[in-house]
């Protein structure tokens, strides 16, 4: 295979694991942010685990997980849960700072004209967090490209695996053949979701 | 004339480090459809959390509120609180709804057809001085303090509540604003007969717009009565609040 055809599979490949690990980590971020609104007994424990998760060496997180039964192991798999576990804190942080900063005297008024307690967060609460949400959402894009670069030392594939192969070779070409790529996708990822974050944004 | 609204020792207190603190004592008040009663007092006197429990946005930790001979903890929370309107601080308004959005909430949360709640709103912004051409696209943030208030009161009045509950909404405006408002809030009254309770610091607002004056002190409502007799109160309180509208005689020169 050529290089060009190459980086074109291996950009792909890099995509698909962000935006499954991304996914995923909003899928469980999201709402979880949300419960610790209400939840604050909970909101330490819960912080406080993901805050440790996004502590841990990125390259030693992807080595602790290969042997883990069922969510372990060498591939994609083991790659997306560790790129999932990073990208949790951001947009839970985000989520709970976003809804708990919403003004209390709005939140007040929408409870007091009768709003249900689902129709004050999807009414009131989610659309004035939506920006600072988002932002967390971009965080973790952004974050969750660099790091799936690691992905392939656990034979995750992705741009990492220029980048490995270049180390091992001590070929410069080949290390720019991945790193440059995931720089570009980074930029365009952060300039995009900006762009989707002022446009969303209701105030 | 018959009780809208009763506190029948109502009292309300929350969990502190030691003990408890008392926010209200033994409330025990009606308010009459139709009439207009002021809750006058300092900061920290409980009049707002007296108001809240009207709504139960707060729920007394002892004694009861009734709304229309029901007490609050028998009300569906939600129904209780579509019956009532509810204006606070320019900051009440949602900023992400324009002033149509705004007016229309508790009619749309009632399921009303989207062409009723058009003429609703058309209706409220123009009764209330907000040519409805003009406003009904803004948003909060593109409007003066006192036309967010005048949105306010639209907002308390869409669905038509028989009780308005106001707290301190005039109190950040500047004065001529404040006047403009108040004139047009008897105006108002004496034009839809609603019961009304509104929650002020400020005396000569209490004396202006009140059927009945209450005045409320540590938790507990020392006086009620209506404006003329408060006036001529002996209570201190009332003094106190009293000499604020007489400062001249005092000699005292203008404070502003």
């Amino acid at each position: 295979m050529d290089l060009r055809s190459e980086l074109a599979s291996l950009t792909v490949e890099h995509l698909e694991l962000v935006l499954v690990a991304v996914l995923i980590a909003a899928a469980i971020s999201i709402p979880t942010g949300i419960l610790l609104t209400r939840r604050t007994g909970m909101r330490r424990w819960v912080l406080g685990i993901a805050n440790v998760l996004q502590t841990i060496p990125s390259l030693a997180l992807f080595g602790f997980l290969i042997p883990v039964p069922l969510i372990g192991g060498i591939g994609k798999r083991t790659a997306i849960v560790a790129l999932v576990l990073y990208a949790l804190l951001p947009m839970m942080r985000n989520t709970l700072t976003g809804i708990l900063g919403v003004d209390p005297a709005v939140r007040e008024s929408a409870v007091a004209m009768g709003m249900t307690g689902r129709q004050v967060l999807w009414q009131v609460e989610l659309p004035l967090a939506m920006r600072t949400i988002l932002a967390g959402v971009r965080v973790a894009t952004v974050t969750t490209i660099g790091t799936a670069t690691i992905a392939a030392a656990i034979g995750g594939g992705g741009l990492g695996v220029f980048i490995f192969r270049g180390i091992s070779t001590v070929d410069t070409t080949q290390i720019l053949a991945g790193a440059i790529p995931a720089a570009v996708i980074a930029l365009l990822a952060d300039e995009g979701l900006g762009w989707l974050e002022r446009k969303l944004s209701p105030v | 004339m018959s009780a809208i609204v009763e506190f029948r020792e109502a009292g309300y207190s929350v969990a502190r480090d030691q003990g408890s603190s008392e926010i209200l004592r033994e409330l025990t008040f009606t308010v009459e459809a139709g009439e207009t009663l002021v809750l006058l007092g300092r900061s920290g006197s409980g009049k707002t959390t007296a108001l809240k429990m009207i709504n139960r946005l707060l729920s007394p930790t002892s004694g009861e509120v009734l709304v229309e001979g029901k007490p609050t903890a028998a009300w569906d929370p939600i129904r209780l609180r579509r019956r009532i309107g509810y204006v606070i601080q320019e900051t009440g308004l949602f900023p992400h709804f324009t002033v149509a959005e705004n007016v229309g909430l508790v009619p749309r949360l009632e399921g009303w057809s989207p062409e009723r709640i058009h003429v609703r709103v058309n209706e409220l912004l123009e009764q209330m001085g907000l040519p409805s051409r003009e406003f009904s696209a803004r948003y909060p943030r593109e409007l003066s303090g006192g036309q967010r208030q005048r949105v306010g009161v639209a907002r308390a009045l869409a669905a038509d509540p028989p009780v308005l509950l106001f707290d301190e909404p005039f109190g950040a405006l500047d004065p001529v604003t404040r006047l403009d408002l108040q004139k047009q809030f008897l105006a108002l009254r004496n034009a839809l007969n609603k019961t009304a309770i509104f929650v002020t610091h400020d005396v000569r607002e209490a004396m202006m717009l009140g059927t009945r004056v209450g005045l409320m002190r540590n938790g507990r409502l020392e006086l009620l009565s209506p404006p003329g007799e408060f006036l001529q109160a002996e209570n201190d309180e009332a003094r106190a609040f009293l000499a604020g509208l007489d400062w001249k005689t005092e000699g005292n020169g203008p404070s502003q």
